[in-house]
Order: structure tokens, then C-alpha cells, then sequence
């Protein structure tokens, strides 16, 4: 156990990453250590040990140490093993976890399997004995590892570094994000029975919990029934998100017709901000507040599923009228002329028309031209 | 002898022991959502750390960004949700996805009176590299599929229709079949259709294939070119 020596675990420029194993437990020859669960790194230089629980805990040892390997099979109770047995320690090494050892080998436990990877790999490692074939400007510096480098081959290793840094950092990345999501696992699984307990009025808690437990499913993001009835109205935040667009929106209704796209909006509002961005769910369930409210902007949602904004003084009865009107004074209108005409878009426009028909005031005349209305003849003139 | 307990004190037992067994499940959900409180705080910080460590892998790196989606889908959990949640916060994953968003509405709405509201996915890519400019951070195809996923919500029509290996974007609502989208595979090689190519393709007829057509031209989606023989139908959506 003296031979090892306390780490950052980073490696130097011609050190390469040959694999990695978790679960590893390591023995001082046939006692037991504290270091009991992490992740084994075996580099072409030298045996990394990462402490599970403690990151900073990190403990190497050179590969130039090890004069024989061998195995432990595992058995019913017992992980599968790998034991080193080392040379004697160097007194000048880097300071480690102890002073001095009775043993003479050290052995890895492999509590989540490859035993077998990790043999066949020290073993080459150790043959080719990589740290020995050393480039002459490495040895002048001590403890320095960035050293200074000239010429292509400079640049290629300086190109290398980074590559391994970006692999080694996605990696680790990647990692990290296993062990949080398996976090985030265990929070929806509860969150499902807590919802499920809920819904059986099985269990009732507090007006507060339940505020509590709806802005949980929130942060979280899972989309649950519990937070899609009667949410919009019993939460704050989007009740005060939609004060805001209303307040924002107001003006520009005002002078574009009285009616917008919530596309439209949500391009608008997001370019007003920059930063913080709101999200498009964000974006509806706020606006889903708006009549509760009574704000001078509310939102429809036609039939097809287009939402709007508009301005409450909007009247619908206005709109149509308006449109048949438009539509008379052309003879007959597609929704790209009708958009031209009151200065709208295409998808408003066509919205206009399909109301206006809707309510019996126009005819459609739908061709490979073209979906067209016209005046409902039927309806106004006297026959 | 009867078998059943009858009588008052029957029925106020059984009450008082209704009455236990839900408290015992109120509890419990109380309980629960004490644990939830407190695994929330610790998820919080963890998340914080991770952010701290890994935020310009995430700002960066595509591939991350996409396994990262994957992860939340596979959990059950969408990071995109809302900008309030724990991801877009803390991860920045919301602004990106956001802004890339607003981004995808602007393209498609100024191209929207040439292609009827479709275009490819590559050709969506294309234009928004330009209108980001260089010194953004790059754009996968994954990331525009699942901006474009929210963007669904706005109720606009924004869908991402799987043609072949890749997917047409519609920015329009209107509905559209699968044999409009058979039509628009068969079209993808070479942008147009002719009555004739989809009678051999698709062994459909007439009558079926007129129809799709018929649809699809008064869509604006595609456009008659009679300066062939053969008629033929172009999708701007496909060659703009």
C-alpha cells in the first residue's frame, strides 16, 4: 500500500488511457483498505484509483513497480482479483496513504466485473513498458509536465493533448450524467406515487403541499395529470408571466389588427428578453390565465389548433363582419389576397375566412387553384 | 348464528378503521413528499455541480446535448418543459433550445410564400447556420428536431414529417395524409413528381394519385411545370 501515492488523476502528454473499471476495492496485500469503492484507470504509465464518494480522492500508482500479476477466480462470495506484486517502494516517490507496508503486493477487487479486461490489459501495458521510451526534453524539468515544445511534432502532441483533454472531459461528462439521471430516476418514481396517492384521494395533504409538490413536478419537467388540472389558475408564476405579456403586448396588438400568432408572440417576447428565455409551454400556460384574470389580452385557439392573442376588445362578431364586408368589395378573396388586403398573415387570414364561413357568411370554392370565398349568396340575397 | 357483524358498534368500527387506514395513506403521502422535498435540495446541488463542471460540454458539444435529451426522454422527465424547471436553469439548456426556436419561426416565415410552408430539414439547417452567424455554437439536426418539438406547442403547425432518412419541416398547419407524405418521399430525389412516375412507383389510381395532387398544388406545396411532356409537379420545399 506504500506504493501508491496521492493524485489529481491527470494525465501527462504521452500517457494514453487504455480502460476503466468501477467498482474496485483495494486490498493491501490481504487486509482490507479504506479505500473501498472506485473507479480503477489503468493508463499506459501507471494505475489510477478515483474514490467513488470523494473526488478528490485520488490515489496512482506507477506501473514500473509491478514485477508480477496475477488472479483470483471469483467465487460465490468473492469478487474476481487481480494481484500485483510490486518491487520495493521508492523513497523518493510523492506522498501517499502510507508510510510504510508489510506486504509486498497489493490486490484489486473487482466487485462489478472485469477482472478479466483489466488482466489483459495491465499485462501488455506493463510489457511494453511505455513510461521507459521517454522523448529527451521531458527529463530536464521536474514536476513541470507542460513542457515546452518546437516544431511539427510539438504542435501534433499540443493537438493530441487536447483531444485527449476533450475525450477525457466527455467522458467524465458523460458519467456525471448517468449518475444524475439516476437521481432524477428515483424523483419521478416518487413523484409518481406521491401523484398516483393524489389522484385516489388517498392521500390528502395540505392546500400548501399540493402547491408544493405541482411546482416539484415543474422544476423537474415531468408531465403529469396532476399538474394539468386546474394548474394554469392555482400557480402564481404563470399568472404573473401573464400579466407581463399582457402588459407587453398590448401596444403592438394595437397596431397589428388586434390579433397575433402565439408564434409571433413567442418570437417577440424572447427577442425583447435575450436572456431567460421563456419556454413555449411556458408561453401557453401562462396566456391559458389571461381571461381568468380579465387582462386586456386573452387567447383563442381556433378550431384548427392556430393560437392568438388578442386584445379583448376584439370582438369576433366585428372581425366577421369586417371580413364578409372585405370580401364583398373584391367579389371573391383567397386567404393570400385577404392577407395583402388588411396587411396580416397568410395563417390569420385564412383563420378570418374559415370563421366568416363558419357563421354562414361566406361560400368556399375549393379548386386546385385554390381554397376561395365568396359572399353566402344563399344566405343574404332574397330568392 | 350470524356471521356478519351487525349493529351499531359494527359500523362504527368499521369506520374507525377506514378512518385508521386513511390516515396510514395520508401519511404516507406526507411522508413521501418530505423525502421528495429533501432528495429535490441534494438534486439541486448535484445539479449545480454538474452544471459548473459540465456547462460548455453541454454549450458545445452536439452529441452531449443529444444524449442528454435521450436521457430525460428514457427517465420520463422533459428538461425543455418550462424555463422555470431545474435543466433549462441551471444547464442553459433552455436558452439555447429557446433562441433556436425563434430562430426556426423566423426562417420558416420568410420562406413560408415560396414553399408553402415546407422545407427540408438540411435546407432549415442550411439557412439557419447563415442567420446565426458564425460565431454561434453548432447546430445538429437532433437540436432542431427538438426545438422544433416545443415549438409545437404554439399551435402554428410546426411538425417534422420522416421522409426517408431525413425529415421534411412544415411550418403551416394543414393537414397532411400519408399519401401526401408518400408523394413527398417519392418527390425528395428529385424535387418533382410526374402522374405518370407515381402510377409505376406506387401502382395507385388515378383517381388517388389526382386527388393527393389536387391537395397538394392548392396548398401551395407544390407547383405545375407543363413545359415537359409529362406534367410535373416540383415542391419548392425540396429544390428552394
Amino acid at each position: 500500500m506504500d506504493r501508491f501515492s496521492w493524485s489529481d488523476g491527470i494525465l501527462s502528454a504521452e500517457e494514453q488511457l487504455i480502460t476503466q473499471q468501477n467498482g474496485v476495492r483495494i486490498y493491501d496485500g490481504t487486509q482490507k483498505t479504506a479505500f473501498d469503492y472506485g473507479k480503477l484507470v489503468l493508463t499506459s504509465h501507471r494505475v489510477v484509483w478515483k474514490d467513488h464518494k470523494d473526488q478528490k480522492c485520488i490515489l496512482t500508482l506507477p506501473l514500473s513497480y509491478v514485477v508480477q500479476i496475477e488472479e483470483e477466480g471469483s467465487t460465490l462470495t468473492k469478487s474476481a482479483k487481480s494481484v500485483l506484486h510490486l518491487s520495493p517502494a521508492d523513497p523518493r516517490r510523492p506522498s501517499g496513504p502510507s508510510m510504510s507496508s508489510s506486504f509486498s503486493f497489493i490486490r484489486f477487487s473487482f466487485t462489478e466485473g472485469g477482472q478479466k479486461e483489466f488482466h489483459r490489459t495491465i499485462s501488455e501495458a506493463v510489457q511494453r513498458k511505455r513510461w521507459e521510451v521517454r522523448p529527451a526534453q521531458t527529463q530536464a524539468v521536474g514536476s513541470n509536465q507542460k513542457q515546452l515544445r518546437t516544431g511539427i511534432s510539438g504542435i501534433e502532441k499540443s493537438i493530441q493533448q487536447k483531444h485527449m483533454d476533450t475525450d477525457r472531459n466527455i467522458s467524465q461528462a458523460f458519467e456525471d450524467l448517468s449518475k444524475l439521471m439516476d437521481k432524477a430516476k428515483e424523483m419521478v418514481a416518487i413523484s409518481r406515487n406521491i401523484s398516483t396517492k393524489l389522484r385516489e384521494k388517498q392521500g390528502d395533504i395540505t392546500e400548501d403541499e399540493t402547491l408544493q409538490f405541482k411546482s416539484y413536478l415543474l422544476s423537474l419537467g415531468i408531465d403529469d395529470p396532476v399538474t394539468r388540472d386546474a394548474f394554469g389558475s392555482s400557480n402564481k408564476y404563470f399568472q404573473e408571466l401573464a400579466k407581463q405579456i399582457s402588459d407587453v403586448m398590448e401596444q403592438p396588438l394595437k397596431t397589428s389588427g388586434g390579433v397575433m400568432t402565439l408564434s409571433d408572440v413567442y418570437c417577440r417576447l424572447n427577442r425583447a428578453r435575450g436572456l431567460e428565455l421563456l419556454s413555449p409551454d411556458d408561453l401557453v400556460n401562462a396566456c391559458r390565465t389571461m381571461d381568468l384574470l380579465q387582462l386586456p389580452v386573452r387567447l383563442h385557439v381556433f378550431e384548427s389548433g392556430v393560437m392568438v392573442l388578442q386584445l379583448r376588445s376584439h370582438s369576433n362578431e366585428a372581425t366577421v363582419a369586417d371580413t364578409e364586408r372585405t370580401v364583398e368589395k373584391s367579389g371573391s378573396l383567397t386567404a393570400e389576397e385577404l392577407a395583402k388586403i388588411i396587411g396580416s398573415s397568410v395563417v390569420l387570414s385564412k383563420e378570418r375566412l374559415l370563421t366568416a364561413e363558419k357563421l354562414g357568411k361566406l361560400c368556399r370554392d375549393e379548386s386546385t387553384e385554390g381554397l376561395r370565398f365568396f359572399p353566402n349568396l344563399l344566405l343574404t340575397k332574397a330568392l | 348464528m350470524h356471521r356478519r357483524s351487525a349493529g351499531i358498534a359494527a359500523i362504527k368500527n368499521k369506520n374507525l378503521a377506514q378512518a385508521r387506514y386513511k390516515d396510514k395513506g395520508s401519511e404516507i403521502a406526507s411522508e413521501q413528499l418530505t423525502q421528495l422535498s429533501k432528495q429535490m435540495e441534494a438534486f439541486r446541488t448535484n445539479l449545480e455541480e454538474f452544471a459548473s463542471k459540465h456547462r460548455e460540454e453541454i454549450r458545445k458539444n452536439p452529441q452531449f446535448r443529444s444524449q442528454f435529451q435521450q436521457m430525460c426522454a428514457a427517465i420520463g422527465v422533459d428538461p425543455l418543459a418550462s424555463s422555470k424547471g431545474f435543466w433549462s436553469k441551471m444547464l442553459g439548456v433552455g436558452d439555447f433550445y429557446y433562441e433556436l426556436g425563434v430562430q426556426i419561426i423566423e426562417v420558416c416565415m420568410s420562406t413560408s410564400r415560396r414553399n408553402g410552408g415546407l422545407m427540408s430539414l438540411e435546407d432549415l439547417r442550411k439557412k439557419l447556420l447563415i442567420s446565426r452567424g458564425r460565431n454561434k455554437q453548432e447546430i445538429s439536426n437532433d437540436d432542431i428536431l427538438m426545438a422544433i418539438r416545443k415549438l409545437k406547442t404554439l399551435g402554428n403547425g410546426f411538425t417534422a414529417i420522416p421522409i426517408g432518412k431525413t425529415f421534411l419541416i412544415q411550418s403551416v398547419p394543414g393537414e397532411l395524409t400519408m399519401d401526401h407524405t408518400t408523394i413527398l418521399q417519392q418527390a425528395e430525389e428529385q424535387a418533382f413528381v410526374s402522374e405518370r412516375i407515381l402510377r409505376e412507383k406506387l401502382g395507385w389510381e388515378d383517381e388517388r394519385i389526382w386527388r393527393a395532387l389536387d391537395y397538394l398544388v392548392s396548398e401551395g406545396l407544390a407547383w405545375i411545370d407543363d413545359q415537359a411532356p409529362d406534367r410535373q409537379y416540383w415542391f419548392p420545399g425540396l429544390f428552394i
